[in-house]
């Protein structure tokens, strides 16, 4: 079973997230060094990615075959989307306890969802 | 007109229910498929037995119909590769033991019931939807029943339980028993889903009723259910303990007008004294595994009650002793509030009354209807014509018909 864990956290609290050329960036970068290995290791990482700050972030319609673009993000939230992971565990147990070990949980939310199979859909 | 065969056998299908879906689901990982099976295996059982009388073994005799009937069930409805593994799995039951419950020992069941409960009350899901797949896959109750207890119609409670079923199955919720270093967390769930149902059934606050039996007996059936599983959990025998408690003064709880009837003015021997003794021999099992908790407090402050004959002759001091002990491990402002009402009771109303006119409780508490009643009674008490204010704040806060009955009364006594 696929587990998509979402990594929100406030991208303007320096706490959660610090600046890459403070001292605390480092601990930090080092956590997910380690989340990376372990759940390497256990055999249930299948790829993830760090996301850019949302003031990167450019949203994408199509209306009327027309490609509309807007600055920002989808919605304004006080925690933002900052990165995934992919695990592929056996329960909802299992997820859980891999997502409180990425170093965000500690500061910020990581919100599970389950990755559907729909390759067995009639 | 009850007919007693008709209620002994009722009352064996819902002994067998909670077996019946645990040992299902065990081997069919999926809950909504294991309810249906033993809802149609539950109804088979009452005409069956009805006529052809009890069989030795009702478990074996309900286990093996409830297995044909999710093979039928599966053929008819699943698709594909999961329907195979499922089928594979129940028919590989089947050979093994058909109609029998050998080579599936009371530690297996054990484990089984446990890991049904667990999941029903798993964290990743919401307080509503524990409650009520609990009521529904350990307790047996319909869909119908649960909605009657908590007064919502009946689609509703259907459409959570679906919802509640549908996030089980797609986020992969398991149904085993938590590791050592989760235990105690989602076991504290499993006591507070307990402890809701109770509670809903104890205090109808959104109907007219002040006593909701059905869902208080049902407490009671599911806490005596997990002290039989937990053996060891102190914690859990203190719950059954304080719900046997409180529901040995239901007889007496209210008058023949279905009005209120608070502690201090109960007829003392319309108290059940089985449950009473029941309730005792809990709280002693939890105290002999030395691990004290809220619960096993809030239990002997319920049988600190329970021996006294009459409020008078309680032993206040010790009362306030536990609810100080209560509120250092579960600080909450209702454990404060009862605090002070037992010390207002061992040592007069005034210094109840200045714990809770504590501003930080005061502001807490603000909208909490049980504040304001208990506050107007220690006013009372002083002839302090703040009472009526008090009073007044309790009743536009309640939407219980007695209570609103109760509160208008006593402000009556006060102004006349």
């Amino acid at each position: 079973m696929k587990y998509a864990c979402l990594i929100y956290s406030d991208e303007n609290d320096a706490v959660a997230n610090p600046d890459p050329a403070s001292p605390e960036f480092q601990p930090m970068m080092a956590g997910y060094v380690k989340f990376g290995e372990e759940s390497t290791a256990a055999g249930v990482n299948l790829g993830g990615e760090p996301l850019a700050n949302t003031s990167s972030a450019t949203s994408v319609q199509l209306r009327d075959g027309e490609i509309i673009t807007t600055d920002g993000p989808f919605a304004e939230t006080k925690e933002q989307l900052g990165g995934f992971y992919i695990l592929d565990c056996d329960s909802l147990d299992e997820a859980i306890s891999w997502a409180a070990k990425i170093p965000h949980a500690a500061t910020g939310t990581i919100e599970v969802r389950p990755v559907p199979d729909f390759s067995q859909a009639g | 007109m009850v007919d007693p065969v008709n209620h002994r056998i009722e009352q064996l299908v819902r002994d067998e229910w909670p077996k019946l879906v645990a040992t299902l689901v065990g081997e069919l990982g999926d809950l909504g498929l294991a309810e249906d099976a033993a809802q149609d295996a539950a109804e088979v059982a009452l005409r069956r037995w009805l006529d052809d009388g009890i069989p030795d073994r009702p478990g074996a005799w309900i286990t093996t119909v409830a297995r044909r009937r999710a093979v039928d069930r599966i053929r008819r409805e699943k698709l594909g590769q999961e329907k195979a593994a499922q089928l594979a799995r129940l028919q590989a039951r089947m050979a093994i033991n058909d109609g029998a419950e050998a080579g599936h020992g009371a530690n297996m069941l054990r484990d089984e019931q446990l890991a049904l409960i667990f999941g029903c009350c798993h964290p990743a899901l919401s307080v509503e939807a524990q409650i009520a797949l609990t009521l529904r896959a350990v307790g047996g109750l319909t869909t119908a029943e649960i909605a009657r207890g908590f007064v919502v119609p009946e689609p509703t409670m259907a459409q959570r339980l679906v919802r509640a079923k549908r996030k089980i199955a797609t986020a992969a919720i398991p149904f085993r028993i938590p590791d050592d270093a989760e235990l105690l967390s989602r076991l504290g769930v499993v006591h507070h889903v307990l402890y809701l149902i109770f509670n809903e059934g104890y205090v109808a606050s959104r109907g007219h009723d002040h006593v909701r039996d059905d869902l208080t007996a049902e407490a009671i059936r599911l806490s005596r259910l997990l002290a039989t599983l937990l053996n060891d959990d102190a914690e859990t025998h203190g719950q059954l303990a304080l719900f046997l408690f409180i529901e040995s003064r239901r007889p007496a709880r209210t008058d023949a007008a279905g009005d209120i009837v608070l502690l201090a003015d109960q007829d003392r021997s319309l108290w059940d004294r089985h449950l009473i003794a029941e309730a005792s021999a809990a709280l002693e099992r939890a105290m002999a595994l030395a691990s004290p908790g809220p619960y096993q407090l809030e239990a002997a402050i319920n049988g600190l009650h329970a021996e006294a004959a009459s409020e008078v002759d309680t032993d206040w001091a010790q009362i306030v002793l536990l609810y100080r002990e209560l509120s250092r491990r579960r600080p909450t402002p209702v454990t404060t509030l009862n605090l002070a009402v037992a010390v207002a009771l061992a040592g007069g109303p005034a210094a109840g009354l200045e714990l809770l006119d504590a501003p930080d409780l005061a502001a807490e508490l603000a909208e909490y209807r049980y504040y304001h009643s208990a506050r107007a009674d220690l006013l009372r008490r002083l002839d302090d014509p703040a009472a009526g204010d008090a009073y007044r704040r309790a009743l536009q806060l309640t939407d219980s018909e007695p209570e609103r009955r109760f509160l208008a009364q006593r402000l009556d006594q006060l102004t006349s």
